[in-house]
């Protein structure tokens, strides 16, 4: 049995994905900056994706501007603000803990030139308080960045709450929406989203292509010099290809949006459960404010990265927050931030299943998760001292 | 290519001298679970051989194949033998470890000092 649980990570293209770029890789080559009628038919392309993938999230075709994916979006979007806000004396974000890298090591970057950066905590569950958000407004506050929903955990953040708040002062609002985008419905105007980053390959879409929305009226500043592509905020010549296919991709996840959580929410509950039943083991984030695929765990006594080797020699694919699957000495920030003290968050397992995830996949999950645990705790000093009675369970 | 060797994976999969020995000689733990990697070496010593020796851990998989390799080159060998084990020729036995891990298989050599180190206190405390 292969059994892919690692959605968050990235997804597989769907099949109309794929037939939607195909085209751009054979007949369809050309430039879509070139006058003759050829080049015009990619350019055609090009502004159709604009139009359905704006159509996608309630924004209109103007706001949309292709990347290379969330990470590039999130860079752009947060400098962009920043560089308003400091024309106007403003040097105050606001963010969280629990945002992606290309989030937090963005506004290390900008805290270093001079910004100061409020991080809300996000609590036990890993959501934000919107009346935190409130008393952490400030005169001089330019931007406030709350990703959608966390790569980690799962949990979905106040977002309408944030939008209206950050509305009614006058601050601009950023979201990472990369993990929400294609999974739950997200609609910028019913949000009060200023400017949101989203990733084609986590909605079954290629690898390097997203895009960014920018609310009208936005200056955004280039990341990328050169050409006048993107109306002149992100040169170079477009992956019309992978462009047609996060479409293609966008527009089949949003159809079947509906249909596909309620049966993910179905198999994450079981899953939800069935792990439960591993004794000292505890979920991570919010039970019900998180994404239909997440599922996050933390189990004592054992380490992660031993768990995924284990799992993957069962034909699991998953992933942890360890320490040692990082390369780094501590654990996942994001499981630090909901207050998981390192000793188990390095034993952290989130699994994120998909379309292609069935009910006998889910048991034979959590079977042999239920058997890996076993095994590693059995010769785990750790849980021999707890079993002992000279550490404390902290689960 | 995989993240490991065939032969870390091998000790990995099938860990020797996994588990406790009662009245050990000599006990070695290293490592914090702050950190992600605790090992635990316990040592039975009969004339400055290292007769039989166990070990459990709490790690990746670097740290449960270098703990359970570091073990086996060390059984029915002398102490000062066993004082010379480095990590390197731990790593260099299970046919190398990917540079981000080789930090993990210093813990085996360090509890096996540790637990000699324990074995030469328990003696004089004897004496
Ligand atoms: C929440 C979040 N933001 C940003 C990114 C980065 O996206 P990309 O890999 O497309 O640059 C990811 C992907 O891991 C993500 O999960
Ligand atoms: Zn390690």
């Amino acid at each position: 049995m292969r059994i892919y649980a690692d959605n968050a990570a990235t997804t597989k293209m769907s099949e109309k994905a794929i037939a939607a770029m195909l085209p751009f890789l054979s007949d369809i080559y050309y430039n879509p900056s070139s006058l003759y009628a050829l080049g015009q038919e990619a350019k055609d392309a090009l502004e159709a994706a604009r139009e359905d993938i704006a159509e996608c999230i309630g924004a209109s075709q103007r706001e949309i501007i292709f990347t290379s994916g969330g990470s590039e979006g999130d860079n752009q979007a947060i400098l962009s603000a920043a560089k308003i806000g400091e024309k106007n004396g403003k040097k105050h974000i606001i963010s969280d803990g629990i945002e992606h890298h290309a989030v937090l090591n963005t506004l290390k970057k900008l805290e270093k030139s001079g910004f100061e950066v409020t991080y809300l905590p996000v609590y036990e569950n890993g959501i934000v308080k919107p009346e935190d958000l409130l008393s952490s407004l400030r005169d001089d506050t330019c931007l406030v960045t709350i990703m959608y929903a966390n790569n980690e955990i799962g949990t979905i953040q106040p977002i309408k709450e944030i939008g209206e708040i950050c509305k009614k002062h006058g601050v601009i609002f950023h979201t990472d929406a990369v993990q929400a985008v294609g999974h739950i419905p997200v609609n910028v105007k019913d949000d009060n989203i200023d400017m949101l980053s989203a990733s084609a390959h986590k909605f079954h879409g290629p690898k390097g292509v997203g895009f960014l929305y920018v609310k009208r009226g936005i200056a955004l500043t280039n990341l990328i010099e050169g050409g006048a592509q993107e109306r002149g905020k992100r040169a170079g010549t477009e992956n019309v290809g992978g462009i047609a296919a996060m479409a293609a991709a966008l527009k089949e996840s949003v159809a079947n949006m509906k249909n596909a959580s309620q049966k993910l929410t179905e198999l994450r509950n079981k899953l939800i459960i069935g792990l439960s039943g591993i004794p000292h083991s505890a979920l991570n984030g919010d039970k019900t404010k998180r994404l239909p695929s997440n599922v996050n765990f933390c189990f004592e006594g054992i380490e992660g990265e031993s768990l995924l080797l284990l799992l993957d020699d069962k034909g699991i694919c998953a992933s942890s927050g360890s320490a040692c699957t990082s390369g780094s000495l501590d654990p996942s920030h994001v499981l630090l931030s909901i207050g998981r003290p390192h000793d188990v968050a390095h034993g952290s397992l989130r699994l994120t299943i998909g379309d292609d995830t069935d009910e006998e996949q889910v048991d034979y999950i959590i079977k042999s998760v239920n058997e890996v645990v076993t095994h590693l705790r059995n010769f785990s000093p750790v849980w021999r001292d707890l079993t002992a009675g000279k550490a404390n369970f902290i689960l | 290519m995989a993240l490991y060797s065939d032969k870390v994976m091998d000790h990995f999969r099938n860990p020797r001298n996994l588990g406790i020995i009662e009245n050990a000689d000599g006990i070695g733990e290293v490592g914090n679970a702050k950190c992600g990697d605790i090992m635990k070496i316990y040592l039975k010593i009969d004339n400055d051989i290292i007769t039989d020796v166990k070990f459990e851990t709490f790690g990746c998989g670097s740290a449960i194949a270098s703990s359970s390799m570091a073990t086996e080159l060390i059984k029915g060998k002398p102490i000062s033998e066993a004082l010379d084990l480095t990590n390197k020729a731990v790593a260099e036995a299970l046919d190398g470890l990917p540079k981000i891990k080789m930090h993990c298989s210093v813990l085996a050599e360090e509890a096996i000092k540790k637990a000699i180190e324990d074995y030469y206190e328990k003696k004089n405390e004897k004496l």
